[in-house]
């Protein structure tokens, strides 16, 4: 299986290359961070994967994605899964008081995802095979007053991927979108855990089993589906008033 | 956060670090060395207080693998990476860790903080003796490599070392090739303790053996036990597939696991495999880990938590000072969930290792005030027989069993003057030990006390 990764260095993509790595799946890593890219290509390697290449790009950059993707297929050739992970979970009230700190956030989980699924549709489409995997969360589902701009940047690459996902069907590509819960990782880390979080290396195995089994969306653990289905329905005369 | 290991016992509140690579985490040792005493963590598998401090500065991201040499069998890894990442990616190239502890969630760099032993101690000694090097930063940032043969005495104080000379970064693992990963097991019961001991010296030439202690069997039958040896089987399969387990979702009230329950599980476990075959071929996990199939089986022991009392003692007096242990539990009526009995062979050379040329019996014991009486005249026993307790299990023994019993701690204290002499790293447990309060009180008197 040859896949790329965009943020392989994210806990959540590293826990997956891993698994993917067991296997013997040639891989191509695309990450901001030198030291610990060049560390997981070694570790992946070691694990059992090939891997065919690595870049470092900061990816909110979208001049770059371009010639960065030439570079992928140049050694992968063709790709069966690409997967997108890469994120920033920005502090709330910077961005309420700081249109730049929101845009900022906007740019790197919305925009630049979006500038790389418009490359990967035409990769894809010329192939005519294959899946495109991207991680939004749950966060996207609704509003909250905690996080509500990255939810609302999480629910803008949501959107487009069900439109995405309609206009790639009939070239036989395969997209999935991958809402994880609480996840104990290093976006988290200032965080109290409680019961509802779950582990990167958990959240791993449902995103390889779901791509395996071409579901459109996960949730990830499964019951933040419920969770998320009971705080859509809340009445929004209510839900204005929630804090949580 | 409030923090813990294995047992539950003690709970403190500490501040967890969780560095992404080297650099990080030497900018966050910079960081917060003024804050209190910061403390290494891998898994948390430790039983006591080894892995807590106010800081506590944990592995868990030096988890990837640097390089194999499959040729030679060595494998470099994370600090971070556990024993169970290790096999997976070892076996399939027909090697083994030639040292396993009855967990395979433990870090490479706890195993070798603790030198951990496994149940083949009396043909293959302890973890450390199969590193090969590693490299560990030091309290002023600078990290260095040790081995047998560069930083000598540094090698020797860090292995079984708790995290008291710094931290391990990385490390090199000379791996063992074996015949296949399943194990021909044979269980054999035995009547009593001198039984128990006597099929243990008989078999000593089998590569791995343990024996489960009845530990609540009385008068004839004191130390009866099921003994497991265990041989790799020719059979050359290297399979790494391994069993799904079940979890303990939440902790149970601790009056589910009393004296009775205990008694119960003690004795229809005894009879159970009593009856069953005597041979089969098993897979390493369950041969190995067999507790690890229950995830959070700690949580069975309630919300005080749990201690593990693991001691050793020399051969020579281990019929006689193991009896009068057991006397003492059974007399207490204090129940074990677990008691296990091992032999171990020849000390090596690190200062503070726990194992010794004699026999290691491990028991657990559900955490309520009258217990730690009974485990100060343990104490008295281990110690009038030349014997220590295990450092990685301990969370209550004083300054003055330790410093009786673990005769190098004066040469590990001059050693951790010179590297760390304001004690920046330090544990509850080597305050309690008298490894880390002693200079810091002379030298140290700035700095933030819990
Ligand atoms: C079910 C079970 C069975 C066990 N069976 C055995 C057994 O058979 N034999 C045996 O010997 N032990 C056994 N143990 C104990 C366990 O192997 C040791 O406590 C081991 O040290 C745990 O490793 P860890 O990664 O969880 O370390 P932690 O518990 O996190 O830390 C233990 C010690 O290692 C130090 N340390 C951790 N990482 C580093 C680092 N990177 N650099 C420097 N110091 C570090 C810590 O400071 C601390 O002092 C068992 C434990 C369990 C839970
Ligand atoms: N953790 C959660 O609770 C949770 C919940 C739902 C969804 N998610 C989503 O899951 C994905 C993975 O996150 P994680 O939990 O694994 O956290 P993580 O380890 O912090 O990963 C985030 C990754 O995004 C990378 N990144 C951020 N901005 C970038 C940029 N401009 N260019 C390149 N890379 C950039 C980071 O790179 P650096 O390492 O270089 O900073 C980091 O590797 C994210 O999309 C996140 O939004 C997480």
């Amino acid at each position: 299986m040859k896949i790329l990764i965009m943020g392989a260095t994210s806990a959540i993509a590293k826990a997956t290359a891993r698994l993917y790595a067991e296997t013997g799946a040639e891989l191509f890593l695309i990450a901001r961070n030198e030291v610990r890219l060049e560390e997981l290509v070694a570790d992946l390697d070691v694990r059992g994967a090939k891997i065919s290449g690595h870049l470092t790009l900061d990816i909110s950059k979208t001049a770059g994605h371009k010639k960065a993707l030439e570079t992928v297929l140049s050694s992968l050739e063709k790709i069966d899964l690409a997967l997108i992970c890469h994120g920033d979970l920005p502090d709330q009230a910077a961005c309420e008081n700081s249109f730049k700190v929101a845009q900022k956030a906007i740019n790197v989980n919305g925009l630049s995802t979006i500038s790389l699924l418009t490359i990967f549709a035409d990769i894809f489409k010329t192939q005519g095979f294959g899946s495109i995997a991207v991680i939004t969360s749950v966060a996207g589902d609704r509003g909250r007053q905690p996080n509500f701009v990255y939810g609302a940047s999480k629910a803008l690459v949501s959107t487009y991927l069900q439109g995405l996902r309609g206009a790639l069907l009939p070239h036989g590509v395969h997209v999935i979108d991958i809402k994880p819960g609480l996840v104990d990782s290093p976006m988290t880390a200032a965080f109290e855990k409680g019961p509802l979080w779950s582990s990167p290396e958990l959240v791993a195995k449902s995103i390889v089993k779901g791509v395996s089994k071409k579901r459109l969306v996960i949730y990830t653990p499964g019951y933040w589906r419920l969770i998320m289905m009971v705080v859509v329905s809340i009445p929004e005369l209510i839900f204005q008033r929630l804090k949580f | 956060m409030i923090l813990d290991s294995w047992g539950r016992y003690p709970r403190t509140i500490a501040t967890v670090l969780e560095p992404l690579d080297g650099p990080a985490l030497r900018r966050l040792l910079q960081a917060h060395a003024s804050e209190g005493k910061i403390i290494p963590r891998g898994a948390g598998r430790s039983y006591g207080d080894s892995a807590l401090a106010e800081l506590v500065m944990s592995s868990r991201f030096l988890d990837g693998f640097l390089s194999l040499d499959s040729e030679n069998g060595i494998i470099h890894c994370g600090a971070g990476v556990s024993l169970d990442s290790v096999l997976r990616v070892v076996i399939p190239k027909q090697l083994f860790v030639p040292v396993l502890p009855g967990s395979k969630f433990v870090t490479v760099g706890g195993a070798i903080a603790a030198d951990v032993h496994g149940k083949n101690h009396h043909i293959a000694g302890s973890f450390c003796d199969h590193i090969v090097g590693f490299n560990l930063l030091l309290s002023s940032g600078e990290a260095v490599y040790c081995s047998e043969t560069e930083n000598t005495e540094l090698f020797h104080a860090s292995c079984g070392g708790m995290g008291l000379t710094g931290i391990i970064l990385d490390a090199k693992l000379k791996l063992q090739s074996v015949p296949g990963v399943f194990i021909n097991r044979r269980s054999i019961v035995s009547e009593n303790l001198a039984s128990t001991f006597e099929i243990l010296e008989d078999n000593n030439t089998n590569t791995y053996s343990v024996a489960w202690l009845d530990c609540l069997a009385q008068g004839e039958s004191l130390g009866r036990s099921l003994i497991f040896l265990g041989n790799h089987a020719s059979n050359p399969n290297f399979e790494t597939r391994t069993r799904r387990g079940i979890n303990v979702p939440v902790t149970t009230p601790s009056f589910l696991l009393n004296k009775y329950s205990m008694g119960l599980f003690n004795s229809s476990y005894f009879n159970l495999k009593k009856l069953l075959h005597k041979s089969d071929t098993v897979n390493y996990d369950s041969y190995f880990f067999p507790l690890d199939n229950i995830g959070n089986w700690n949580r069975l022991y309630g919300r005080d938590g749990f201690l593990q009392y693991q001691f050793v003692v020399p051969s020579e007096t281990a019929l006689e000072s193991i009896t009068e242990v057991l006397k003492k539990v059974s007399a207490a009526g204090k129940g074990s969930f677990l008691s296990v009995l091992k032999k171990f062979g020849k000390a090596n050379k690190n200062w503070l290792s726990f194992p010794l040329e004699g026999y290691t019996l491990t028991l657990d014991f559900k955490r309520e005030k009258s217990l730690f009486p009974l485990l100060d005249k343990l104490d008295e026993i281990v110690l009038k027989h030349s014997g220590r307790l295990y450092l990685a299990k301990d969370a209550r023994m004083t300054e003055s069993t330790f410093k009786q019993s673990y005769p190098n701690w004066e040469k590990f204290l001059e050693l951790k003057k010179s590297i760390d002499p304001e004690n920046i790293f330090g544990s509850l447990q080597s305050d309690r030990v008298g490894l880390t309060v002693e200079n810091d009180r002379k030298e140290n008197k700035g700095r933030k006390k819990a």
